[in-house]
Order: structure tokens, then sequence, then C-alpha cells
């Protein structure tokens, strides 16, 4: 499948309820409305972006996470079925989880990022029953991220021991004794 | 007075841990794993992790690119040519170099080379896991060989860091093309002395067949990339889908067994042997003459965006995720390691075995600990 | 009681010269005791210099070659270190049994070399249950195993011990019935007749195929009661770490070890014994010099004992359930019919005789 048909069948799966109530006041109303009328509004809740990625990338809501994921692999046309790879990254300001997947029966590819701007208590919805994979690569981000994982059948630190003050590949993680900054 | 025993049949078996490392012959590092026990049936394995964790990750987000590449000969240090390569190729791609293709073919040569020692190594340990010692020398025996064309051409045996971004580090020493041709001459002989030291014996293909069974759908559900997932049919082979440097001018054929075995995932290892000995023999011939190098910035800056390099190592896939912003370090840069996928499903591929099972499991997962512990 | 000590005849008229004849014997006993303690445990150091030149010529090696003319010295010096060696255990060992357990397994193995025929005029004990006692005594060597095992309060000391016990008594069947098969050839147990019978021919010769089933069934089996690999189940280096011996060190261990090289020696002997005419030479070559026989006796044994090794630096290790089954479904009922099958050779007179 091109990146095209992907995004218009993914967008299909989360039809914006704003979309579809804002579109037909669009012809209607002018005047005060027009400028936010030109924006265009999204028809999905999910962003869809290819700019500097080799990737067709796709933000989705932490609360459609795992209805998208499973939908993602269930799907005959998309079949996503192997989830390669499961990046924890800390935007500055957000928290977020990067899903790189593969179908190995279409071979394309996508990106699925989540993000949040809970920094105190970050969660998201476990893939792991869908991928088992996902059973160590989100231990792996909990460890170094704190990003906790609903419905987690382990969910301990992988690397660190218990007792490890702070989450180390957040940008704000300071230790001074053990790492050297240039 | 007459004493009367009541025999209690309800016999109770009780489970009882054990600690399989950090040291410990079998796990070949400093990996932990603590199996649950039942006399000699294993019920869980859960691998303990961390034991040499450096966070390369997160030095990679203070270091420059051309440092980040000395950094990925510490990961997976029995392919270390071939991390190399995943990062300069990430960055060649970012920076839309142009790479002549003398770099290409010679990457591809050494890559291929440092498969096949680190498949030498594989198949020695594998023997001596299942218990024959001997093995081990023979498969040491040809990697020397191999570490020697390493040390003349790239000055280190191990962790070469030949790569730059741009080309190599200098060009390929004279003698070069013609101790490759000698090794491959040589270790042509060598493959089927190891088929009739351990393949074919009796006990190796009892200990291996029908043990540690990961199916397809297992497979890619534990993401386990490399000979696991072409031992369970899984076509998996980085080389063939997403082919990088001179690897789209050769043939080969895609070693895949359908058994998801053990000796399933030995005969896929033995059989890329003999893949990466062809694609040597196809391109040590015709290395074309140019440049070793292209010229880059003394300070590398990658565009703004994200970038994705899929490598195949000796394990398997390797990627590198880069998330650029533009300044001469990476903001994130996450290793997608072979090893660490295909550990996570050591725990479901070892559970009803023995512990003999385990440890031949293990040893076909080729397991290298930094790798894991990044 | 008189046990006859042929090899002190000379030493034991010149004791009696000076004292009692009950007291001279005694003190002929413990003067032939030290004395097969000291070729012995030597004997054993030079098995363990022999295996490692093995393994490092099956392995593109050299081996020890520095110590003494061709590290003939290596085992020696070895040996020395580790009896300097502090003797270190676990606190939570059950001390009495951890230290009693391998001198279970040294002196069981060393008590068995007793009534090994090197030559006619080489043989400390020549009693009439011979084979019977070294079968007997080579079992007792599992009991240090065990104990070693479940002393050490280890897991994988204990798993390993289990496993010993459970191949050791699995495989003493068959060492035990592939002798018998034997013994119907000879119709004696003594070791000194068993060579007398063979006077006509080895008895591999003699019997020749059930013979011949039996010889390999004793040598799987045999490897199986030294724990050695292919069936080192016991230590299982990549399973178990050191398996029973984990917790032990310096010279405790150095007895393990010892003990390990002695019962190969042993199983090699008593091969050579039973199915290889033991110190006759072959074809009656060097009959007229008596002596030989010692280097006929080591030769074959030595023999067998790099067939053992040859094994070892080969095969790779069982799984604890296919060596049970090996015994149980194989080995056991083949050598049931071939003793069956022997009957028949013996009752029909089906012998080769040269």
């Amino acid at each position: 499948m091109t990146n095209e048909t992907l995004q218009e069948l993914l967008g299909s799966w989360f039809p914006n309820p704003e979309a579809s109530v804002a579109s037909e006041p669009v012809e209607v109303t002018e005047g005060e409305d027009a400028i936010e009328a030109k924006e265009p509004i999204n028809p999905s809740l999910l962003e869809f972006t290819e700019e500097g990625s080799q990737f067709l990338n796709v933000l989705v809501k932490p609360e459609n996470l795992h209805q998208l994921m499973s939908k993602l692999k269930t799907t005959a046309e998309t079949s996503f079925d192997y989830l390669f790879c499961l990046s924890g990254v800390d935007w500055g300001t957000d928290l977020g989880i990067v899903y790189h997947l593969e179908s190995t029966k279409h071979r394309h590819s996508i990106v699925v990022k989540v993000k949040t701007e809970d920094r105190e208590n970050p969660t998201f919805d476990s893939v792991c029953d869908i991928w088992r994979t996902a059973d160590f690569h989100e231990r792996e981000v909990f460890d170094f991220f704190g990003i906790k994982f609903n419905n987690h059948p382990n969910l301990k630190r992988l690397f660190l021991t218990d007792e490890w003050d702070g989450f180390p590949l957040r940008k704000d993680y300071v230790d001074e004794i053990n790492m050297v900054v240039k | 007075m007459q004493e009367t025993t009541t025999i209690n049949n309800n016999f109770k078996s009780e489970e009882y841990f054990i600690n399989m490392g950090p040291q410990h012959p079998a796990t070949h590092g400093v990996l932990r794993l603590l199996l649950t026990i039942d006399g000699e049936i294993i019920k869980k394995v859960e691998p303990d992790l961390g034991y040499i964790h450096r966070s390369i990750e997160k030095m990679c987000e203070r270091d420059s690119y051309q440092q980040i590449v000395h950094l990925t000969d510490r990961m997976d240090y029995l392919s270390s040519h071939i991390n190399n390569e995943a990062v300069c190729l990430t960055v060649e791609n970012a920076l839309q170099l142009e790479i002549p293709e003398r770099v290409q073919v010679i990457r591809t040569i050494i890559g291929e080379l440092t498969r096949i020692a680190s498949h030498c190594l594989w198949w020695g340990v594998m023997g001596m896991d299942v218990g024959a010692l001997t093995t081990y020398f023979y498969g040491f025996r040809d990697r020397e060989m191999i570490n020697d064309i390493f040390e003349e051409t790239c000055g280190a045996r191990l962790t070469m860091n030949y790569n730059v971004p741009g080309g190599l580090m200098w060009d390929i020493h004279e003698n070069f093309v013609k101790r490759v041709k000698d090794f491959v001459a040589h270790f042509k002989t060598k493959i089927p002395e190891y088929d009739r030291l351990l393949t074919g014996n009796v006990i190796f293909q009892k200990r291996t067949k029908g043990v540690g069974i990961l199916t397809k759908e297992d497979a890619i559900s534990f993401g386990v990339s490399g000979p696991v997932g072409r031992g369970s049919g899984f076509s998996c082979d980085v080389r063939k889908y997403h082919p990088y440097s001179a690897l789209d001018k050769v043939t080969f054929n895609e070693a895949l067994r359908t058994e998801g075995d053990t000796f399933a995932r030995y005969s896929v290892r033995i059989q890329e042997m003999w893949e990466s000995l062809s694609i040597i023999e196809q391109l040590i011939d015709n290395i074309p003459e140019g440049e070793f190098r292209v010229k880059t910035n003394a300070v590398i800056k990658l565009p703004k965006g994200e970038f994705y390099q899929k490598v195949e190592t000796a394990r398997g896939e390797l990627g590198v995720y880069v998330i650029s912003t533009g300044t001469k370090n990476p903001y994130r840069l996450k290793f997608r390691s072979p090893g660490f996928s295909n550990l996570s499903a050591l725990s479901h591929m070892a559970t009803g075995g023995k512990i003999g099972d385990l440890v031949a499991t293990m040893a076909t997962l080729d397991l290298v600990i930094p790798d894991i512990d990044r | 009681m008189r046990i006859p000590l042929s090899i002190t005849d000379n030493i034991q008229e010149w004791l009696v010269s000076m004292m009692s004849e009950s007291a001279a014997s005694y003190v002929a006993m413990i003067i032939v005791a030290l004395i097969y303690l000291g070729i012995f445990a030597i004997a054993g150091l030079f098995l363990v210099l022999i295996e490692r030149r093995v393994a490092a010529w099956f392995q593109l090696r050299i081996g020890p070659n520095r110590v003494g003319f061709q590290g003939l010295l290596q085992t020696m010096a070895d040996a020395l270190k580790l009896v300097s060696k502090e003797l270190t255990g676990t606190d939570r060992a059950d001390k009495f049994l951890y230290n009693l357990a391998p001198y279970f397994v040294i002196i069981s193995a060393l008590m068995a070399l007793g009534v090994m025929p090197f030559t006619k005029e080489f043989q400390a004990f020549d009693i009439n249950i011979g084979i019977f006692f070294l079968i007997a005594i080579s079992s007792i060597g599992v009991i240090g195993i065990l104990l070693g095992g479940w002393a050490s309060n280890n897991k994988f000391a204990l798993i390993g011990a289990m496993r010993s016990g459970v191949q050791t008594i699995s495989y003493e069947l068959s060492v035990g019935l592939s002798l018998l098969t034997m013994i119907l050839l000879t119709g004696s147990l003594q070791l000194s007749e068993i060579v007398e019978v063979q006077k006509g021919g080895w008895l591999i010769v003699q019997g020749h195929i059930p013979a011949i089933i039996a010889f390999m069934i004793y040598m799987i089996a045999g490897t199986a009661e030294t724990n050695r690999a292919p069936f080192d189940m016991v230590e299982a280096e990549s399973e178990l770490g050191a398996g029973f011996h984990t917790e032990y060190s310096g010279m405790k261990f150095a007895y393990f070890f010892l003990a390990e090289f002695i019962n190969m020696f042993l199983i090699a002997a008593i091969a050579a014994t039973v199915f290889f005419g033991a110190w006759l030479s072959p074809f009656g070559i060097t009959e007229s010099i008596p002596w030989l026989g010692v280097f006929w006796f080591l030769a074959k044994t030595l023999v067998l004992v790099f067939l053992m090794m040859w094994f070892r630096w080969t095969f790779p290790r069982l799984r604890v359930d296919q060596l049970l089954t090996l015994e149980w479904k194989y080995l056991l009922p083949i050598n049931l019919v071939n003793i069956v099958i022997m009957a028949f050779i013996v009752w029909q007179k089906l012998i080769i005789q040269i």
C-alpha cells in the first residue's frame, strides 16, 4: 500500500467529530469565522506527516492508541504484524513513544507516534497483547523515561536497579556524579 | 502393640529458583536468568539485564556523529563493522552523500567477513554449550584468519572502527584481495568439516531437533530477526528487503527453514556462511577503483528530521533511529538491537524444556550481552 | 584367612623372619597399600597429562609442554599448587559430610586397583569374587558424589549430584550385565582365572559376536559410570557450572578430579582384563619374558583410555532424559538378549578357540 492510500484508510477509522460538524457550517457562515475556516480542519483524529522522515508518520491521541494499533495489526489491508522498533522520546515538553511498524505480508512501513504532556505520571496503553516484543521494549521505556503502561503484565525496571532515582534518558535528568557533559 | 503406618501417596514436587548467571559458562557474558524449575523442567525464565549497561544512547546525545561510530563497536562487538556501517549509512543518507562504489563494495566484503567470523565463533560456542568442547577451537582457527585480514586492513581485530561517515578510514591493504581469496578457498573446505564434526552427530541432532520451537507467528510477534527468525520461516533478511551498500549488486539466497527449532536455527547459520562466501566471491575480483572516502565537513550537522536505517548484522536486524534537530549532536538516537528482541522470545521457547534444552536454545539465539545492554 | 599376596612374597618372608606371621601379614598389607597409593597417585597425574595432550591434539593445540621435558611435570606442578591452596567452603555446608565426600570417591577408586592383575606376579589381592568386588566398589563412589552435592548446599551441586545418582544406578546395570555375559565364558569371577582362560584366545575372540556387543555396551556404560563426556551430566559445565564439585576447592577438588581419572583407568583396565586378555601378549609372542606382561596390560588399557578420551573430545553431551532412555530402552534389553545368546553359544560350544 502506498502512503497515500494508507493515510486515507487510517484516517477513515478515526473520523474527527469536529470536522464533520464544522464542514457543514463552513459553507453557510462567512465573515467572522472566515479566518478559522481557511485553516484546514483535519478530517481525522490522527495527524499525518511525511516531512523529514522516510516513513508515513501518524500521531495518535493516547486514548485512541490501543484501538488504532490493534486495527493496524488485524486489518487485512494493513496487517502491520512486525513491530521492529519501539522507542521512547523526550521532546522537551512532551514525552512520547514512537512505534515503527512493518507488514511482513505487504512490506510497507508506518511510524506511529503518541505524546503526552504529563511529565509527572505519563501513562499509555500497553501494546503487549498485540505484539509480544513490546513486553521488553516497554519495560525499557519505563526504565529510562518513566512512562507507565496500562495492562502491562510485568512492568518492572529492566536494566537499572529498583532503587535508581530518576529516568536517565529524559532531557531534564541530571546526574552530576556519573555523567560527563561537554 | 502393632504400629500402622500410612503412606502418603500424594507426592508433591516443589518449584525452586535458580540464578543462572551473571557468572555462568552458558550465558556468554553477564546475563542473569532467573529460572523457576521443577526438577529438571523449566517453568519460567526471567532475564535480568543491565549488568553492563553503559547507556550508549544517552552518550550519543552528547557526541558528534563521528564519535558515535566508535561507540557502536562496543555494542555487538562480533559484528562491529556492520554496526559502524549502520550509523554511517544513516548519516550519509541524511546528508544525501554520493558514496563511491569502491567504498560500498569494500564495506560489503568486510561486512560479510564479519558475519562469517561471528558465525564461526557462534558455531564453536554452540558446540561447547551442548558439550562438544573441540568445536570451539575449530571455530576459532578459522575466525583467526579473518581477524588477521582485519588487522592488516583496519588496524584492529575486533572493534575495527573502519567506517567513517563518508567512506572508510583508509584504503584497503595491498594484501587484502589475496588474503580474502585464500580465506575463501580455505573456508570452503572447512564448513564440510564443521558438518562432519557436529551437524551430522546423532547426539547433537537429538539434542537440537524439536527443541526450543518458535512458530512463525510467534517469531514475528516477538520481533525476532536474523537467523533466529529465518529458522522459524520468517523471511526477514534486511539484505534482501532493504539492500544497502553493494548488496543490491550481488545475488544470494536467503537461508530459510520452517521447522523453527534449535536445529533449524543452526542450519540457517551454516547456510549463511556459504551465502556470505558466495557474496564475497562475487565482489572480491572487481573492487572498483576510486576514492575511499568523500569529503565531509569536519562538523557533521544532520538536517532536521527523523532517520531510520536498518542493516543485517550477524544477529539480525539492527536499526538506527536518529531524531535530529539540525545540530551536530543527535537529539535522540535509538539502537534497535537484534539481541534484545531475540532474548525476549527465550522465555517462550525454553519453558517446558529441560535445563539442557535451555542452554541449547540460548546458544542458537547467539546472544551478545553488550548488544542487549546497550 | 590367607589372602595370597603374591607380589609381596619376598617382603612377607623377610617380615616373618622378624615378627609373628599375623603381624607380618598386616605390615605387608600396609606396605603394599602405600606402594599402590604412591604409584597410582602419580599414575593418575600422568593420566591427567595424557588427557590434556590428547585433548590438545584433537583441538589443534599443543597442550602443556613447558614444565619438564614435553610438559611431563606439568600436572605435578598443578598438584603441588592444589595442595598448597586454601581450602574454602561454604558457611551453610554440612561440614562433616562436605569434608567426607571426596574421600569416599578417591578411596573407592583406589581400592578397586587392588585386584587388578597387572601381570602374573603383580596383583595385590587375587580374591575369588574379583569381578563382583570391582563392580561393588565402583558403586561406592557415587555415594561420595551424592554426599558432596547434597552437603554443599548449592542448587547446582544438588542437581549435579542427583543426576549422578540417577546415572550411576542406571548404568551400573549395563556394566554388570555386560561383564556377566563374559563370565558365562570363563565360569569364574576370579581375575587370575579369567586371564588363565584367555590363554586359548582373548575373550572377545572366543565369544565373537555377543562378546563384541558386550564390549560395546560395556564401553558406553563404563564411560557413563565415570561421568565423562558424552555422559558428563554430573558436571555439565555449560548447564551447571561445575556440578557437584562447584563448592570444592584445593585438594578436595583434586581428589574428585583424580578419582575421575583413576576411575577411567579402572574401567579401561577391567575391559582390558575381561575382553583383551589382561597381561597376555598377542599370540604369546613375549611369553618367555614375564615382566613384559605389565607393558601389555598398560598398553591395552591405555588404548582403551585413549578411546574414552576420543569420545570425550568429539561427542556433544546427551540430555538427562536421553541418557536414561538410552540405558533403559536400548542398552538394557540388548544386554539381556545378549546374555541369552552367549549362554546358547557356550552351551552349544560355538566358542572360537585358538
